[in-house]
């Protein structure tokens, strides 16, 4: 009984700020200032009219699911192949270079903020899409190799000896033979890549200055302005929220799992 | 089983290589160029060798920040490990109800960073926020944009309910691994609730408490967007911690040398905490080889 209360507070507790932010995504901003209620008087929809109305906001939300996904697919695409490398065989460094993706994945993102502007103005992709994919490989391409690498050394090594066995060509067997076997792992991973390019902001703020801002550096320039729209800002705040909740039932095995790089 | 030795994997791992070249070792080396160089202007530059670092060392903000940082990273830990076990073995064991409340402790880990923190800013505030009027409401002077302490503690209960659920899915998927054999045994031989955390649950979830430790240290150790989003810093420095104290450094004051060869410190204790972290987890894969029933 203690523990069932125990764990309803905790429950109870992480879901009041939530609600808050639905709450004042459903007011009028002068209802917000006006009074203090626990539920919205006459709950709207006006707000997010302005998001998916106003070309300032949807930008933002197209801006961010261009460079997620082109992170995401580029992620896993060089990821694949590194992390059969790592779960089936040793070579010269392997040990070094899956250290050295790690300490990528933990690095701080403000060490690397000056260079990367540097750097991606030198090669003239400052303010693209391309500019911000490519700066979330860093922390994204050794998370999915890490992660990839745990589900693939669950394979047994058995099914790859059988199959060149069968005459299957590398490519062919990692195709048609391993990719199936690890789907669970690489929908996981892919999930993960969209996750975490998703919530970064340094980066995504820094690369960009106009053309490709994301919908995070949207949500913060509006705060530092006079005059805020609570409403508007809570409406874009619980848009974000959306791919999360779509998707968590089907990675609720894996949450854990994701964040600590496969290793557990 | 030992992996067999194969050179040409290296061909697989060449695009990886490449794209971290790219975006890891280019711009590292840059930092380590400016970080021994007064750069004046892109014409006029002077090699000054430690001068920078002798500087940043000494630097009384830096130390603030750094000091500021451990005080913060300890009290997440402090709360969050103890709080995030005594939770997961509140949670049932099996059965649908199992499933939903994981779904429903992880999905503050799937919000993105920056929304944390505008929910909180949204939340805590005295106006218009739940929290803040509720704090109000029960007479306590609480302003998180005004008062240091205020802004601290918020900072702290945002890490705390964003990263909590990371410690109890951890210790929530090791208290599965757990046969239930483990109990019934315990259960005969009439051990109490206490006997049987202590002598069953808290060996069997040292490793995903080492991992949880870890990854919890490093994660709040590199904090930025959330603090940035609710406080920006603010007030004074009070949560100015050192991502952000680095990144206004090098994007807000340009203080190139200065940012620079604090990068390489900064990036040189993460190393360190890497190394621990990285033979800690190989070392408990070895032993799961050891013994395949200890997999957690």
């Amino acid at each position: 009984m203690i523990r069932k209360g125990w764990l309803a507070l905790f429950l109870l507790l992480t879901f009041l700020p939530l609600y808050w932010m639905v709450n004042m995504s459903l007011r009028t901003n002068e209802e917000i200032l006006a009074g203090f209620h626990l539920l919205p008087n006459r709950p709207s929809l006006a707000n997010y009219r302005v998001i998916f109305t106003e070309e300032s906001w949807y930008r933002g939300y197209l801006n961010s699911l261009t460079y997620v996904a082109i992170n995401t697919l580029l992620s896993v695409a060089v990821a694949l192949p590194a992390a059969y490398a790592f779960s089936r065989f040793r070579f010269l460094g392997s040990r070094h270079l899956f250290f050295w993706l790690l300490t990528n994945r933990m690095s701080p993102p403000a060490v690397f903020l000056l260079p990367f502007l540097e750097l991606y103005s030198s090669v003239s992709l400052f303010d693209t899409p391309w500019a911000v994919a490519l700066a979330h490989t860093l922390f994204n391409v050794p998370l999915a190799v890490w992660v990839l690498e745990g589900f693939m050394s669950a394979i047994p090594r058995e099914i790859d000896e059988t199959a060149y066995l069968d005459g299957y060509s590398f490519p062919r067997f990692f195709v048609r033979i391993f990719l199936p076997l690890v789907r669970t792992g690489v929908g996981v991973t892919a999930f993960f890549c969209f996750m975490f390019s998703w919530a970064e902001l340094l980066f995504a703020r820094t690369l960009t200055a106009v053309d490709a801002k994301p919908i995070a550096a949207t949500m913060t320039r509006t705060v530092s302005a006079a005059g805020m729209d609570w409403g508007v800002l809570a409406a874009a705040g619980v848009l974000t929220l959306v791919p999360g909740a779509l998707v968590i039932w089907f990675v609720r095995n894996y949450i854990a799992k994701g964040f600590a790089l496969g290793r557990v | 089983m030992e992996k067999p030795r194969n050179e040409r994997a290296w061909l697989l791992v060449l695009p990886v290589c490449l794209i971290v070249a790219f975006s890891a070792i280019l711009p590292l080396m840059t930092v380590v160029n400016y970080s021994v160089q007064d750069i004046v202007s892109p014409e006029q530059r002077v090699f000054v060798g430690w001068e920078w670092f002798k500087d940043i060392l000494r630097d009384p903000e830096l130390q603030a920040a750094f000091v500021r940082q451990l005080v913060f990273s300890a009290t997440v830990l402090a709360i969050e490990l103890p709080l995030g076990l005594s939770i997961a073995l509140c949670m049932p064991r099996s059965g649908w109800r199992a499933s939903l409340i994981t779904v429903l402790v992880g999905m503050p880990l799937l919000i993105p960073w920056n929304v944390v923190g505008t929910i909180w800013q949204v939340f805590a505030r005295t106006d218009i926020g739940l929290g803040g009027a509720a704090l109000h409401g029960l007479g306590l002077d609480y302003n998180y944009a005004s008062h240091s302490l205020d802004a601290w503690l918020t900072v702290v209960a945002m890490d705390v309910w964003h990263w909590t659920p990371l410690v109890v899915l951890l210790c929530y998927g090791g208290l599965r691994a757990i046969p239930e054999a483990y109990y019934r045994a315990a259960a005969i031989d009439g051990a109490s609730r206490w006997a049987t955390f202590r002598h069953i649950e808290l060996p069997k979830l040292t490793g995903v408490l080492t991992i949880g430790v870890l990854l919890r240290f490093m994660d709040s150790f590199v904090i930025y967007t959330e603090p940035f989003v609710l406080t920006g810093g603010g007030p004074g420095n009070s949560t100015t911690f050192l991502s952000q104290h680095l990144s206004t450094m090098a994007v807000g004051q340009f203080d190139l040398g200065r940012a620079a060869a604090f990068s390489l410190v900064y990036f040189l204790m993460i190393l360190v905490v890497c190394y621990v972290f990285y033979n800690l987890m190989t070392r408990g894969e070895r032993d799961d080889l050891a013994k395949p029933e200890g997999k957690v």
